[in-house]
């Protein structure tokens, strides 16, 4: 186990090395001036080169990429040009936030997604496996805005059950807070759900025909017990990857769901910053949510090594 | 189960509500239409960061809505009869919001701080300021370079606003994380991309008539979803109402809608002379440019794109401005007069242009139809949707033929040609350059007679409306709606929200 952690924490370090290099330079071919779109309609020229200074546009991107990283390796991940604040304590202060929405959203898809793939493999073929087929087809096929739109005019507009968007931290008032994230959440969820369902279910259909089952049946075990207990666990490996991967991607910042429910995410923040090149954000953001990425799928390896003892080497 | 899920919504719902009224104070919310920048008068330079602007730092002038200057911080102003000195005194008993006073040297201080920070987007707005003297504590001169009749009107917007000394040099650079200034409101909180939360100050020279004890300012950048708030009560009044939602608005009994036509316009920038891409009879030939302009019916455009709510124009200022050339109507549509101009500058067959138009569904669909009524004159547009950004640098660049360009617009007049039109002027990316329209714009910003100055525009009217490199098209009405709760709105046409007066029941 250990030779095997080590193995992978050394490969983690030239990928987030590789990621910061590709960070800064993709983000170079954006066209469009840094300082041009932070001057907005104020465009003297005098202005705009203190500009350049200030943030050293003008220096050759190598030099750049070395001012940055200097940063970076001192845990200065840089200021945002157009708020003044570090980006450091921009990504503390989304964080959080982000975190909440992602963790509702992906029980919600836990709690819809395996249950329901489960049934549509015990129940194959039968109005139940069709009822989740049809679930998951409404679910994969909806787009987020649509649904979260909708949701508003719903819940909000017609019912007045939810308030339409915004975000109220957890320690400030966690039923205020849930209140402002279930919608969010819930649309997020509902098209992970939809995933997670055909996994589950191909999967669950494929152990389910296993020898072992088959085993167990003849040892007359109660069928619940054979589903839950021999077929779901050996079942859920591919499931793990899957939700530590959307685990990741949600942290990414769902931008779309964001951006109706204004909720103040890492997605918000990376859609404005790269509409306003705000560059030290969007790399200092970017660089965050690939380590986060990184390390959710080491934990995913080591989920895997607990579930399926046979990976123990 | 039903039964549990409403029960369940309702108690969430309550509990907020409980919160909210445990509080006891009135908060008025503000849906915005972005989230605003760096929150230093010196340093910002959106139009939103303006609307925050509005209840936290005063200035020493504001504008009413007749576009008159009135004084604000300041009492009154006396320019001297060769128009470089300006006095102004200033008001007493006015405080900043850490308690420090404000007076002759604290303003001073504020505007050498524009004139002098790094970084300053002030300091081309009042660069006619040479020197500031402190002639009492309560009164100051301003000593110019040069004559500068537009420079009490900057002193309406952000270049007049006051900072108070000791925070602001202690804060430094970082003073818009928490501005302290001589606002109604005071500071209180800002989560990016969340909200900003401003309370009433107890000791504004003005408090008789601050009625609302907290602001939050919530940045919602999709227009339904704002106007989904409004409705739904999330939101207590909203600025930038799309132009198609005016009618949800209107049906609505417990809306309403307040506007004002917008100081600022749309219009086709043409590039005259900006690198490779003005290699064409358009830039070359003002006969073809006016034909462009008689192509265009201004009136279809508003109906079709904007349910006739916007205001068709062809200056630099709306019809409804005091500064307006009514010698110069908009022109009506004449498809047969602009055929005779074509012919007449030797253009023959479809002249194909690259119409640069910065992404967004109104502009785009304004493009379309002025590409379609182009198109019966002998043009053919080439639209180009293009990320906001990326045409703000291709502009700058002359990487474009025509570009579907606007501005935000200012009070006086300068603010709205000058940079635009005047020879190198870091705004005329067409690079247009005439001596009589230089001419004549210094004349305007040396007279202080709004009749004298109205004259030396029209100089600028005759030559640029007819040779210019913009084409004008409309101008944008200012559309905030808020709901029956809120009292005493009044909409100036700068588009602030103003909240002194405001009473939220």
């Amino acid at each position: 186990m250990l030779t095997f952690l080590t193995q992978r924490l050394l490969q983690i370090l030239p990928t987030l090395v590789l990621v910061s290099m590709l960070i800064f330079g993709l983000q170079q071919l954006l066209p469009g001036d840094p300082a041009l779109i932070m001057a907005g309609e104020e465009r003297d020229p005098k202005v705009l080169e203190e500009i350049r200074e200030q943030y050293r546009l003008n220096e050759p991107i190598p030099v750049q990429y070395f001012y940055w990283m200097k940063g970076v390796l001192t845990g200065n991940l840089g200021e945002s040009m157009r708020l003044k604040s570090s980006v450091a304590s921009l990504v503390a202060e989304k964080l959080p936030v982000t975190l909440q929405l992602a963790a509702m959203a992906l029980l919600i898809a836990i709690g819809i997604g395996i249950p329901a793939g489960i049934v549509s493999a015990v129940k194959k073929d039968t109005a139940w496996d069709y009822g989740a087929n049809l679930f998951a087809l409404w679910g994969l096929s909806t787009p987020n805005f649509w649904l979260g739109i909708l949701m508003i005019f719903l819940f909000s507009v017609t019912l007045g059950w939810l308030p339409a968007s915004g975000y109220v931290r957890l320690g400030e008032n966690w039923q205020a807070s849930l209140a402002t994230t279930i919608m969010p959440a819930f649309v997020l969820g509902n098209a992970l759900a939809a995933v997670l369902m055909r996994h589950t279910r191909s999967a669950m259909l494929q152990a389910m025909s296993a020898d072992y089952v088959r085993t167990a049946r003849a040892k007359g075990l109660y069928e619940g017990r054979v589903v839950l207990k021999h077929a779901l666990r050996n079942a859920m490996t591919p499931v793990i990857t899957l939700l530590a991967l959307d685990f990741g991607t949600l942290l990414s910042g769902a931008v779309l769901t964001e951006q109706i429910f204004t909720i103040p995410g890492f997605g918000k923040l990376i859609v404005d910053s790269v509409f306003n090149r705000d560059y030290a954000v969007v790399q200092g953001v970017v660089l965050v949510t690939a380590t986060v990425y990184i390390s959710l799928n080491l934990l995913a390896d080591i989920a895997y090594v607990l579930v399926n003892p046979r990976l123990r080497g | 189960m039903k039964q549990i899920i409403r029960r369940a919504a309702l108690a969430v719902a309550l509990s907020t509500v409980a919160v909210g009224s445990t509080l006891a104070q009135t908060n008025l919310r503000i849906g915005l239409a972005e989230d605003p920048d760096v929150l230093d008068p010196s340093l910002a330079r959106t139009y939103v960061g303006r609307i925050v602007f509005a209840s936290i730092c005063d200035k020493l002038f504001d504008i009413d809505e007749k576009l008159a200057v009135v004084p604000q911080l300041a009492l009154s102003h006396e320019t001297s009869a060769d128009g470089k000195t300006v006095t102004i005194k200033l008001r007493p008993g006015v405080k900043f919001h850490d308690g420090e006073v404000f007076d002759a040297a604290a303003a001073k201080y504020s505007l050498e701080r524009h004139l002098n920070m790094k970084g300053s987007f002030r300091k081309p707005e009042i660069a006619a300021i040479e020197t500031i003297d402190v002639v009492d504590p309560a009164t100051i001169k301003l000593n110019l370079k040069a004559p500068f009749s537009p420079l009490l009107a900057q002193l309406t917007d952000r270049a007049g606003m006051m900072v108070s000394p000791k925070a602001a040099e202690a804060a430094g650079d970082k003073f818009g994380l928490k501005p302290v200034c001589a606002g109604p409101y005071k500071f209180v909180e800002r989560v990016q991309q969340d909200r900003i939360v401003v309370e009433k100050f107890a000791d504004y020279w003005n408090k008789d008539n601050v009625f609302v004890d907290k602001i939050t300012y919530l940045p919602i950048v999709d227009g339904t979803v704002r106007l989904a708030n409004l409705r739904s009560g999330g939101l207590d009044l909203i600025e930038r109402v799309l132009a198609t939602d005016i009618k949800t608005v209107r049906d609505n009994p417990k809306l309403k809608l307040s506007k004002a036509t917008s100081l600022g316009y749309l219009g086709l920038t043409i590039n005259l002379a900006n690198g490779d891409k003005a290699n064409t009879p358009l830039a070359k030939d003002p006969r073809v440019r006016r034909a462009l302009e008689l192509s265009i019916d201004r009136e279809a455009l508003n109906q079709v794109v904007f349910n006739g709510e916007f205001v068709p124009g062809n200056q630099w200022v709306s019809p409804q401005n005091p500064y307006y050339q009514q010698a110069f109507p908009v022109p009506k549509r004449d498809v047969a007069k602009a055929k005779a101009l074509m012919k007449e500058a030797g253009v023959t067959g479809p002249l194909t242009l690259d119409f640069m138009v910065p992404n967004g569904p109104e502009t785009r669909a304004v493009a379309e139809v002025v590409q379609s009524m182009a198109a019966e004159a002998g043009f053919d547009l080439k639209i180009r949707v293009t990320e906001f950004a990326t045409s703000l640098k291709q502009g700058e660049d002359g990487a474009y033929q025509i570009y579907l360009i606007g501005w935000s617009g200012r009070s006086d007049p300068d603010g709205n040609s000058f940079s635009f039109q005047t020879c190198g002027s870091p705004q005329n990316n067409a690079k247009y350059c005439d001596k009589d329209v230089d001419a004549a714009h210094q004349e305007a910003r040396t007279k202080s007679d709004p009749a004298e100055r109205k004259k030396a525009y029209e100089k600028v009217a005759a030559k640029f409306l007819a040779e210019g490199s913009i084409i004008y098209l409309y101008h944008t009405q200012v559309l905030v709606a808020h709901t029956d709760k809120v009292e005493g709105y009044k909409q100036i046409p700068d588009g602030l929200v103003r909240v002194v007066g405001v009473k939220l029941k």
